[in-house]
């Protein structure tokens, strides 16, 4: 019976690989992915006024991270540019990480300015509040206020085409 | 055009091959030579139609023919000419389409090598592989067409991901294609013997220089990714344990187990079954790796969203093959019997070791690579398995093989005593560990680890040589002796030297290496063992498809200049990825090791990541020699004889065991 051994060891994987086959492989969840989003209460950049988040429920929202001195915010700063152009229902709100205002809007006026709001955040303590590390860094915010989706670093064109942009359709076709 | 001709030239391809799976087949059962005799013209036909379709394919990426979708999705007319031609294999059509070219490539030669063969085992042998070769075609033309067009066309092409846009990659998975497809040769071997019942001596030897040479590209692809990993992602280590990885080396440790089983069936008719065995193991473990990495079913987002029938059809290819495979195996295996008996103490004891470790140890990177899955199929629990638990439960399986390597291949066959041998043992043992302690103390710090893995590593060269001197104890000439010693003896002296060099270089990178992530601007220094690293500047520069932020960093030791690295941080203009290219000093005893990532703020501060990574290179220079081994042993002009001679030289051989050489 030794002999069929083999085959059983084989058999039994098959199985799981053809289940495997229909799951969803999610990469390992990052602390943030599932909860809800922090709030964030921070005067809005180059205005009097301040934004409060949640101003944004009910809505799917990103926020983008970033600062003039960054350099690779400029690289995927094209690729919000287009979403703001080509999906007007979804927001992108802009988290302005330690900069200083008169060059953040010079890099805006350079670079086109995808936001609906841009957040100041002179001193960093909404990014301390969201766990931001390095620039850029982008969430994703569904209806309810939960963080869906995190990207470190910067988001490719053709990440925004294959994962954000389909998970994004999906949270505006659930029910709020 | 073209890319109908390609597409025309590979579905000829298919029914070739489909003939070459089907009549040879039969006519190895009703005794029709000329049945049998279609095999050999039938698998130099596959493999020119598959040459031709992959030739259309590479020509509509120089021609920039981005009416193709694969094409326009994978190149760009500013790719540099070298890159288009490594683009073919760049995604996932191509790359079958390039495994398909190389199974045509093992099934031609194949036929032209093997005019001494007996016809009704060389035809089902070619069968076996036509009967692969179709698979993996339909798997193309079903569901991966390379040559579908799209309309409108495109400008340009969408690129090539910049991670594949490096020489390393370029060739790495064609070196990995050549060992995963090389396999199948001794797996076709295999089934021809189990549908035979029996597996002859001739025959074995037969298989030894082909599954040599599949398992030299297997070794070469696998270090190259490595070696890749280690300069281009950035993060300055050398083998991750990522499921793509294990994938590869899973059937790199079968099919290390298999080259030295068949030189116990071989010589001595011990392990037909267990040998028939890791043949189809090392090929069905392939297969398994291909499908692994191509469903993405472990690692990627976006396994099958896309497309489900890919993988749905690569399961029910491995099911076919492996489970049909294992079945035979199952019902036929009892045929093989041994012809001979041996003891522990012996040549086939060592090499049962070996086989029994080797085997285990590809268990448990089996287990480590699908635990996860199982545990999200039954409990859907999300895990990863981490690096620590691979070293944990792999790395003892190997020291005792790294330690027998070099006494257990100059044991005798049969029976050993050790005699006038164990007190040359008991010396080289004691005079491994005062050499590894003396050299001990020239490292950076004194540790009994590092003492112990060097001991080792002199261990088995010493052992490797001494067998080398042992052979020509009684030879009178002995430079005589030594120039007719058999090229498979000196590969197999060579290869396992290589083992001592790679656990030298394994060990002390592991033990010393240094990692600091600091904050640096330009005119910044820090200290890394005894060496300084001062960043001169940052600057941006310009490459051919690229943009990149370069740093100069100044490397000194003792206020003395060293060297001068760069390390750049690189934007790709199409497809506006991401790259680091880290900057390295390398060395025999040391590499250092610095990659830029991300600035930090507007002054021109990067946070850089520098790395002091002793003896690494030892680690690709030892699997380097064992490749360079394995090739000397394949070359051996003892598998290449003409039939005639063949016969009476075994005869010979079987009757003077002792002093034959094994590998």
């Amino acid at each position: 019976m030794i002999k069929f051994l083999p085959f059983a060891i084989f058999a039994a994987l098959a199985v799981f690989l053809y289940r495997g086959l229909f799951l969803d492989p999610t990469v390992v969840p990052s602390p943030f992915i599932g909860k809800p989003a922090p709030s964030i209460e921070a005067p809005i950049l180059n205005a009097q006024t301040q934004f409060n988040s949640q101003e944004m429920a009910g809505k799917v929202w990103i926020l983008n991270v970033w600062a003039s001195w960054c350099r690779e915010c400029a690289y995927e700063h094209p690729v919000f540019v287009d979403l703001a152009k080509n999906r007007t229902n979804v927001p992108i709100v802009g988290l302005n990480y330690k900069d200083q205002s008169a060059d953040a809007l010079q890099w805006l006026q350079r670079f086109g300015n995808p936001y609906s709001n841009v957040v100041a955040d002179v001193q960093g303590d909404v990014g301390l509040n969201w766990g931001v590390y390095a620039v850029p860094e982008t969430f994703v915010i569904d209806k309810k206020g939960v963080v869906q989706h995190k990207v470190i670093g910067v988001v490719s064109e053709e990440m925004m085409a294959t994962e954000i942009l389909p998970l994004i359709d999906d949270l505006l076709g659930q029910a709020s | 055009m073209i890319p109908e001709l390609g597409l025309y030239a590979l579905i000829l391809g298919f029914c070739t091959a489909l003939l070459l799976g089907i009549v040879p087949l039969i006519g190895s059962f009703n005794g029709r030579s000329g049945w049998m005799a279609m095999a050999r013209p039938a698998a130099m036909m596959q493999l020119f139609f598959v040459a031709l379709s992959y030739a259309c394919l590479t020509w509509t990426f120089i021609a920039n023919d981005f009416s193709v979708l694969y094409t326009a999705n994978t190149s760009n007319s500013g790719l540099p000419l070298v890159y288009k031609i490594s683009g073919v294999w760049g995604g996932h059509e191509g790359s079958i389409l390039l495994w398909v070219l190389i199974l045509s490539v093992w099934v031609g030669a194949v036929a032209i090598f093997s005019a001494n063969l007996p016809a009704v085992l060389l035809a089902r042998v070619l069968s076996v592989l036509g009967l692969i070769s179709v698979g993996f075609m339909m798997f193309v033309l079903l569901t991966s067409n390379p040559f579908e067009r799209m309309f409108p066309i495109p400008a340009d092409g969408a690129s090539l991901n910049p991670l594949l846009q490096d020489p390393g990659m370029a060739i790495h998975p064609p070196m990995l294609y050549m060992g995963y497809v090389g396999f199948a040769v001794a797996f076709a071997f295999a089934v021809a013997a189990l549908i035979e019942g029996k597996l002859d001596s001739a025959t074995l030897r037969w298989m030894r220089p082909w599954t040599n040479i599949a398992w030299v590209f297997l070794t070469i692809g696998i270090s190259l990714g490595s070696y890749w990993a280690y300069y281009e992602l950035g993060w300055g280590g050398w083998w991750f344990w990522d499921p793509v990885e294990n994938a590869s080396f899973m059937p790199w440790l079968i099919g290390t187990a298999l080259i030295h089983s068949l030189a116990a069936s071989e010589k001595r008719g011990v392990f037909k079954a267990w040998t028939v065995l890791l043949a189809v193991l090392a090929f069905s473990l392939s297969l398994l790796g291909t499908f692994l990495v191509r469903s993405g079913i472990l690692t990627s987002v976006h396994a099958f969203a896309t497309d489900p029938a890919r993988g749905q059809f690569v399961l029910l290819f491995l099911l076919i093959v492996i489970g049909g495979s294992l079945l035979l195996f199952a019902f036929r295996a009892g045929r093989l019997k041994g012809t001979s008996d041996y003891e522990l103490v012996s040549r086939e004891g060592a090499l049962l070791l070996n086989n029994v470790l080797l085997v285990v140890a590809c268990a448990t990177v089996l287990l480590g690579t699908m635990y996860p899955l199982f545990l999200d199929v039954t409990a859907e629990i999300k895990l990863s398995i981490g690096v620590p638990w691979f070293n944990l439960t792999f790395v003892p399986l190997m020291l005792p093989i790294v330690f027998i390597v070099g006494v257990g291949s100059m044991l005798n066959w049969k029976r050993d005593k050790l005699e006038g041998r164990r007190n040359t043992f008991i010396v080289l043992l004691v005079a491994s560990m005062i050499t590894a302690a003396l050299l001990g103390t020239q490292l950076y710090e004194f540790k009994i680890t590092a003492v112990a893995a060097i001991a080792l590593s002199v261990w088995v060269v010493a052992t490797c040589i001494y067998g080398l001197v042992y052979r020509l104890r009684n030879k009178k000439n002995r430079l005589h002796a030594v120039m007719h010693t058999p090229a498979a003896f000196w590969g197999m002296t060579i290869a396992h030297i290589g083992v001592g060099v790679f656990t030298i270089g394994v060990a002390l990178t592991s033990i010393y290496t240094q990692e600091d992530t600091v904050r640096m601007g330009p005119g910044v220094t820090h200290e890394i063992g005894p060496y300084t690293v001062g960043l001169a500047s940052v600057e941006e520069v310009r490459g051919p498809n690229y943009l990149a932020m370069q740093g100069e960093f100044l490397i000194s030791r003792d206020g003395k200049s060293v060297s001068t690295v760069q390390a750049q941080k690189r934007i790709y203009d199409v497809r506006r990825d991401l790259m680091t290219e880290a900057g390295i000093d390398a060395g025999l005893t040391r590499d250092i090791f610095i990659a830029m990532g991300e600035s930090i703020d507007d002054n021109g501060a990067w946070a850089v990541r520098v790395q002091l990574k002793p003896f690494i290179r030892w680690i690709w220079v030892g699997t380097l020699i064992m490749a360079l081994g394995g090739l000397m042993a394949a070359l051996d002009g003892r598998y290449r004889m003409k039939k005639r001679k063949r016969e009476s030289v075994a005869a010979k051989s079987s009757s003077s065991t002792t002093s034959a050489a094994v590998s």
